[in-house]
């Protein structure tokens, strides 16, 4: 099911726990089927990220995408970790299964959300957490593809031709 | 560790008597049974013997009732919307339940597509319908019944006989899935009082590929796959004589070792349920204890993710099946469990441990021993544990 570098981080994840006096703190969530996601991040006097944490619910690939997440992250400058995609993640992780694509690579989400915390807590800002979104977003040149079948499908299908399947509550 | 399949719900492995059957079936060249020759004739003699053994497991008064097919899933859309097509000019009204297995739920969406009325019914927090609320959903446009005998996530047997008693007052006919039941718990047609029931020969140890479908004479159906007149002109095609007749053995089979499976596998889940709180906490039993199968256990184990628990078990050569959104194809939480009133977050820990009547005390505990690990793993990585 999963390839050779998804079991091996979802066997052995880096970085699993909590960073109790974190400097940012980044919490996402797939209300369709409840996985979550929650990044810790230490940022030290360079802006560079010193440490980064993570705890996940979710299946093999969530915790896998988790734990290579941190490791893209790790001891980067916060201007660059900014830069990282769902994309690269499942990239560095060598492919993820076409149908969980979406629902289970929210790393960089996570991450981003911890930056944004990070930078509204310097800035003294506070934010009231932002509504997830039922349905996902697309992302510019991302695919899509049928989580029945694996077909790819065009903007906002709400039926795969493929598989003749009703989408309209996931797409 | 040696491998141990506690998903036998999803596969059973074929008796050796079974297999024994089916390679002398091979080896003997069977014609087709249609065929009007002697070695055609000989051929039907095995099919007719085959179908006297499959109605006797059923105790269907006449062989001629029993209908084989490619297993469960044809099975019931040949008896969902045979007689819906069959009795349309009667009424076009559906009574289900809303826990059946996929077969069922799409061949009847595939119907109210097409016009067809249905009315799906509740469960009670055990799992289990109301024959009251059977009775109230049934009007004079409803020409079928549908609900299943046990169901194939939580194990939950339905009360059949009390619904079959109201469906034969009302005049409507009764189609029971019964797939996961057959072979396994007894089910007897006459005291259910069904018009159809659904079978497949897999959950009794016979081969995959092959089930049949119980048809009470005089019941109006049209036949799913037309073509010839095999199978009393009720199913065109040639039959799969190899695993009909592996299907049969295994039914004999089920019939002689019923009892005795029963009191091995049952004596299983009391121990497997006896044991589980010396392991883990924090868990939800979906099987209702007093109407189950003997051999299947539905747990929900809090703040942690079904399929991440199925691959670490894998890793130490353990076979479980989970009901988790992210295991499906649909990523969809199981529509099964939020029946029965569970969170989505709690549907997402679910596991379906199976077992056979071959299986033993010391492979419970293996599983025991090595779920109580990964559940520690991975509730140490959980942002709900934390929070909880």
């Amino acid at each position: 099911m999963y390839n050779q570098v998804v079991m091996d981080h979802f066997k052995n994840p880096r970085n699993v726990g909590v960073i109790e006096d974190a400097d940012g703190v980044g919490e996402v969530g797939n209300p369709l089927c409840g996985d979550m996601m929650t990044i810790y991040l230490k940022v030290d006097e360079d802006e560079k990220i010193a440490d980064i944490k993570f705890q996940t619910f979710g299946c093999g690939s969530a915790i896998a995408v988790s734990s290579m997440l941190t490791e893209l992250a790790k001891g980067k400058k916060i201007a660059e970790a900014r830069e990282i995609t769902n994309k690269d993640v499942a990239e560095a992780l060598e492919g993820l299964p076409k149908n969980k694509l979406h629902c289970s690579n929210l790393g960089a989400d996570a991450l981003h959300m911890a930056i944004q915390n990070y930078e509204d807590k310097k800035a003294g800002v506070t934010r009231e957490p932002e509504e997830r979104q039922e349905k996902h977003e697309h992302g510019d040149g991302e695919t899509c593809y049928c989580p029945y079948c694996d077909v790819e499908l065009g903007e906002a299908a709400e039926f795969c031709e493929a598989c003749q399947r009703d989408l309209t509550e996931e797409h | 560790m040696s491998f141990i399949n506690l998903d036998r719900i999803s596969f059973n492995p074929l008796l050796p008597e079974v297999k024994q059957v089916m390679i002398d079936a091979i080896n003997g060249d069977l014609h087709n049974p249609s065929s009007q020759h002697k070695a055609g004739e000989q051929a039907a003699e095995k099919l007719a013997d085959a179908r006297q053994q499959v109605a006797d497991l059923l105790n269907a008064g006449n062989a001629k009732e029993i209908v084989f097919t490619s297993g469960g899933t044809e099975s019931v859309n040949h008896a969902i919307k045979g007689t819906a097509l069959a009795n349309r000019e009667k009424g076009n009204h559906i009574v289900t339940t809303n826990i059946e297995h996929n077969a069922v739920i799409r061949s009847i969406k595939r119907l109210s597509n097409q016009g067809f009325k249905v009315t799906s019914l509740p469960v009670d927090a055990a799992g289990r319908v109301d024959p009251g609320a059977v009775e109230d959903a049934i009007t004079d446009e409803t020409i079928l019944v549908s609900v299943m005998h046990s169901n194939n996530e939580t194990g939950t047997i339905q009360p059949i006989e009390e619904i079959g008693a109201v469906t034969r007052r009302k005049k409507v006919l009764f189609h029971c899935d019964a797939v996961d039941s057959v072979g396994v718990v007894p089910v007897d047609v006459e005291k259910l009082n069904v018009d159809l029931l659904s079978f497949a020969s897999n959950p009794f140890s016979g081969p995959t590929g092959v089930g049949g479908l119980y048809i009470r004479r005089g019941t109006r159906i049209f036949p799913l796959l037309d073509g010839g007149v095999q199978e009393n002109n009720k199913r065109g095609g040639t039959e799969n004589l190899v695993g009909i007749i592996g299907m049969a053995k295994a039914a004999e089979l089920a019939m002689q070792h019923m009892d005795e499976r029963i009191g091995q596998m049952q004596a299983l889940k009391d121990y497997l349920a006896e044991q589980l709180p010396e392991y883990i906490d924090e868990y939800i039993v979906n099987t209702d204890s007093a109407h189950s199968l003997p051999n299947l256990l539905n747990i929900s184990l809090k703040y942690i993710e079904g399929e991440s628990v199925m691959l670490m078990l894998d890793e130490e050569n353990l076979a479980v099946a989970t009901k988790s959104a992210c295991a499906t194809g649909s990523l969809r939480a199981s529509h099964v469990l939020l029946s029965l009133g569970l969170s989505h977050a709690d549907a997402q820990g679910t596991l379906v441990v199976s077992w056979g009547s071959d299986h033993t005390r010391s492979d419970i505990d293996k599983f025991l021993a090595s779920l109580a690990g990964v559940v520690k793993t991975l509730r140490s990585m959980s942002p709900l544990y934390q929070k909880a």
